[in-house]
């Protein structure tokens, strides 16, 4: 049974590896403080989303696939959520009485595996019945296929041809098994075999009409006899008690993967209401191909330090459609931090197919979106942190792609300005040259004023802005970098405010 | 028939090997270990002596590379292998037979090890002749061998083998397990139940191809039970299981000691070249050698430790690369530096890239060209023995005589760290002595010290020096080179170091 709920063509795999930057990523983006406005205490929901997130989709179709399942979500929240709730309790259901089934005897096995199809087999009844009730009220390809999927492969007859099955496996006539010679003449491929008329008498028939037959009795008290009986009789329900706990395993693996499936949506069911309540807007973000340069917003605010503060931040506007790079300077504590964030967050969201947290918003796709910040921990020699910070860097070199996105973080910073700034000036000369986008908050001013002197025209320069009388606002305007920025100017400036 | 080995042209070095025991220096080089882990998987081949005795001349060195060149090719190895894992088998199953009383079960498991045997030799005929094979010994082999399958005896063997095995497999019979009976009788197409519940839950499968458990129940031995279900279904198919017992009374003896021989032999290449494969695999270099006994010109690029490799590759450690080369008159590599700075290790990847080469495997380097030395002399410095009365200089200075003594202008000394134990003043001096005597010798030698002015003591001397990262002083690189000063401006080396300058950088994005 298909689920295609993450993708057109694919079920959402959860195993796949993040990307190796991903610890940078959640760190650097404050990721689980979106994941934990997701997923509650739900941990598994938690670690889908964490995936989701990290390995976003680069294709526009792909990413509107999912914005159109989310939008159904948003219009049917409890049918969505009683959907992953069937899905969740056989989940549960298996931690609690799964254990019997991979026992080493096929007769205990066969029994315990009996059990655990007969209530998946109620879980899946439940599905059929969610399709039938409310499979109308849905729009989305995704969800329309699998509510087709649901109505055609649970059929009537599916649910009469279990049944029946899981009540002829009580072997009320005997065990019949076929036998091969195998090595050593020893008995070998034992397979279970319903008996050719199964409703009229086949014992009968079996004993009857095949001559000649042999039978050989164990006499009650032969306990080295009854062990051999009862280990061909294992090996006569093996390949049953095989089948049926791979079929029960099966139905398990497909409910997980509806779980899963549902999981990311359900997140973000979850914090649309919660974003709702503080009066935060979102969007759906408009995703423009990758070849392009695009990044538009209006009111782009940092969900971080939303959930964080529990109200609403102070959203900024972007117009940089056809740049690729920006550079971001202006003063500390400006808000250069949360913009940056906010920019790599939108971008993941963006990507995973759901709302971004913003009025409206256009970006290009980017194929892997990098974070290299500057860490404060080791600083016990200099010379270490530049070789530490270099090396992330280069870590990202390694995988990087064109049409990639990196948004550095005062990197280069842990030499002098000189050093760093060429160190900075032939970094991003690369990347540039490779299509890789950039946003860059920087201190390097003789960097960011040689690029601005350079008149490049995809180059947009950003600022935090700073009242005259230092106060911030946390906005980020467009603006040249201040040359001066720790400069005479600026003490005088801060000081004689003061006094 | 004129084939004799795949590890010997002359059949006295043959005769010889299988008395050889382990060199003195395999310690000091951990050529022990490597030829433990070698033998740990092997011990039924009894591999050992074969990699204890180095061969003497040139043109058995180069019989031998030609054979593992050959194998080199997977799909020949790969079908090698199974060659031997069948043969291990066909022992296996007649062993077990021979201890069998059940007449039934023993007669099935002994036309086993034929089958399996039969099997053994057409998969192997088949691979030699599929192979692109180069060597002389194998395609003598291959002569003998397909001779060997195509004679009259082995085809006819072969050919009762396959029918008996087949007319016992299409036997199928039914049991009906009830109460406390069991009834036995000929099966009469009745379907597969558990394949009929596969198809109903089916449709949830993910990928169709998935695998079932396996049901294989006890492999060998059968109860009173059992042996009286196959003495019922022996009587259903008399004519067949009289055919296995005949069969089982003419072939007493199947075996070819050719083959019996070859199976043995083969094994001294698939150990090592299996051996290697993990470190291959790790991208660590292999080669074969030039191997000379004229010329003293020896070199290796990227040569490194087979032992420390070994040890560091599974745990996804690195494994640093080291080139020597002596040239023209140079004859002694001396190795100064810091310590812990992989010295030692140098000076074992001399010795064991010597030694190997005289065994005809491949050695681990990117390239190599070696010399056909007659003995290897080690000095390493080992723990005092209490036992030993005589101080620690008069030990190594006896050692020492003791090699000088017997080595010969063939001979291969590797010293490491002698004369620790006096002044450096001293050492220096006793050094400077020892040192003309092996220059006079005209030994090819490797010698680990802390007296650097040995580095410049002689024509014939090259110096060699551990090194240090040269943005942090602290971190070593195990890496030896031939002394050379650099100084690069700071940040951007380390730039470059991390492969960031423009050039680099844009040179590895996006590939």
């Amino acid at each position: 049974m298909k689920i295609r709920l993450m993708h057109r063509a694919q079920q959402f795999d959860v195993q796949q590896a993040p990307p190796s930057h991903a610890a940078a990523l959640t760190q650097d983006l404050e990721l689980d403080t979106l994941l934990n406005a997701m997923a509650g205490r739900d941990r598994f929901l938690k670690r889908v989303a964490r995936q989701v997130l990290l390995l976003g989709l680069d294709d526009a179709d792909a990413i509107r696939y999912r914005q159109e399942i989310l939008r159904d979500c948003l219009n049917n929240p409890s049918v969505v959520r009683d959907l992953y709730r069937i899905a969740t309790e056989s989940a549960e259901h298996r931690s609690r009485r799964w254990m019997g089934i991979y026992s080493r005897y096929p007769s205990v096995m066969l029994k315990s595996s009996l059990g655990m199809l007969q209530t998946l087999v109620r879980q899946l009844a439940k599905l059929r019945v969610i399709a039938d009730r409310h499979g109308g009220a849905f729009e989305s390809d995704g969800f329309t296929t699998f509510f087709d999927t649901v109505r055609e492969e649970l059929d009537d007859e599916f649910f009469a041809r279990a049944r029946e099955h899981l009540r002829e496996l009580r072997f009320r006539d005997g065990v019949l098994v076929s036998v091969e010679l195998g090595v050593g003449n020893k008995g070998t491929h034992h397979v279970l075999r319903q008996a050719n008329d199964a409703k009229r008498g086949w014992l009968r028939r079996f004993l009857g009409r095949l001559r000649p037959t042999h039978t050989i009795r164990i006499h009650h008290r032969d306990e080295a006899g009854a062990r051999v009986l009862s280990q061909l009789t294992d090996a006569g329900v093996a390949s049953v008690a095989n089948a049926l706990a791979q079929s029960a395993d099966h139905i398990e693996e497909c409910l997980k993967t509806l779980r899963t499936e549902l999981a990311f949506y359900v997140g973000c069911l979850t914090l649309y209401e919660r974003l709702s309540q503080l009066g935060a807007p979102v969007a759906f973000p408009q995703p423009v191909p990758r070849g392009e340069r695009s990044h538009h917003a209006v009111g782009l605010y940092d969900l971080a330090l939303t959930l964080t503060l529990r109200q609403r931040v102070v959203g900024n506007d972007l117009a940089a459609d056809g740049k690729d790079l920006m550079i971001i300077t202006g003063a500390n504590q400006g808000g250069k931090s949360t913009f940056l964030r906010s920019i790599g967050l939108a971008q993941l969201m963006m990507q995973a197919g759901t709302f971004v947290p913003a009025e409206s918003f256009r970006a290009n796709i980017c194929v892997g979106l990098y974070t290299h910040y500057r860490r404060e921990e080791d600083a016990t020699m200099e010379s270490g942190k530049l070789d530490e910070e270099l090396g992330r860097m280069s870590a990202i070199a390694d995988r990087i792609m064109p049409d990639a996105l990196v948004l550095l973080n005062e990197s280069f910073a842990a030499t002098n300005e000189r050093e760093g700034s060429e160190i900075a000036r032939q970094i991003i000369r690369a990347l540039l040259e490779r299509r890789v986008k950039v946003f860059f908050v920087t201190h390097l001013y003789q960097f960011a004023h040689d690029l601005h002197s350079n008149r490049v025209a995809a180059t947009a320069f950003l600022r935090a802005e700073r009242r005259s009388n230092g106060t911030r606002t946390f906005k980020i305007y467009e603006g040249e970098p201040l040359q001066t920025s720790y400069g005479k100017d600026l003490y005088s400036e801060v000081f004689g405010s003061e006094q | 028939m004129t084939f004799e080995s795949v590890l010997f042209i002359d059949p006295e070095d043959r005769a010889a090997a299988e008395t050889a025991e382990m060199p003195d220096f395999f310690g000091d080089l951990n050529l022990d270990q490597v030829i433990e882990d070698i033998l740990a998987q092997k011990r039924e081949y009894d591999l050992a002596p074969y990699f204890y005795a180095p061969l003497h001349d040139g043109d058995t060195i180069r019989y031998r590379q030609e054979v593992m060149r050959d194998l080199e090719d997977d799909a020949l190895l790969q079908g090698l292998k199974t060659f031997a894992e069948r043969m291990h088998a066909a022992r296996g199953h007649a062993r077990l037979a021979a201890n069998l009383d059940y007449r039934h079960h023993r007669h099935g498991w002994y036309l086993e090890a034929i089958v399996v045997y039969t099997e053994a030799v057409t998969h192997l005929v088949r691979d030699l002749a599929r192979a692109d094979l180069r060597s002389r010994a194998l395609l003598e082999f291959r002569n003998t061998v397909t001779d060997y399958a195509s004679s009259d005896g082995f085809m006819s063997l072969y050919t009762e083998t396959k029918k008996l095995k087949a007319d016992l497999s299409s036997i199928r019979y039914c049991l009906l397990i009830r109460d406390n009976g069991i009834t036995v009788r000929r099966y009469d197409g009745e379907i597969d139940y558990s394949a009929e519940v596969e198809r109903t839950f089916a449709r949830f499968r993910r990928d169709a191809a998935e695998n079932q458990l396996s049901t294989t129940f006890s492999v060998a031995g059968m109860s009173d039970v059992e042996e009286e279900i196959l003495t019922v279904v022996a009587k259903m198919y008399p004519s067949v299981f009289r055919a296995l017992s005949d069969f089982c009374e003419r072939h007493v003896d199947y075996l070819n000691e050719t083959l019996n021989v070859f199976d043995r032999e083969i094994q001294f290449y698939i150990s090592y070249l299996e051996y290697i494969a993990k470190l291959r695999r790790a991208g660590l270099p292999f080669c074969y050698p030039r191997v000379s006994d004229e010329s003293k010109t020896v070199y290796a690029y990227g040569g490194f430790d087979l032992a420390l490799a070994a040890k560091r590759v599974p745990d996804g450690a690195e494994v640093v690369l080291n080139d020597f080369r002596l040239d023209g008159q140079e004859r002694i590599l001396v190795v100064s530096g810091p310590n812990q700075g992989g010295k030692t290790t140098f000076a074992r990847m001399f010795g064991q890239l010597h030694y190997l080469a005289r065994l005809g495997c491949l050695v681990p380097a990117r390239e190599a060209q070696l010399y056909l030395y007659d003995s290897i002399f080690v000095q390493f410095e080992r723990e005092e023995r209490i036992q030993n009365l005589r101080g620690r200089l008069q030990d190594d200075l006896i050692r020492v005589h003791d090699i000088l003594s017997q080595a010969t202008p063939d001979s291969i000394v590797l010293l490491n760290e002698i004369f620790t134990s006096t002044t450096q003043q001293d050492a220096a001096l006793l050094s400077k002595e020892i040192m003309q005597s092996i220059a006079q010798l005209d030994l090819l030698c490797v010698w680990v010290t802390f007296i650097e002015e040995l580095a410049s003591a002689s024509a014939k001397t090259v110096s060699m020096v551990s090194t240090m990262r040269p943005d942090n002083p602290t971190f070593r690189t195990y890496r030896i080179v031939r002394k050379s000063a650099d100084g690069l401006a700071y940040a951007m080396s380390i730039a470059r170091k991390h492969r960031l300058t423009y050039e680099l950088l844009k040179d590895r994005i996006g590939r």
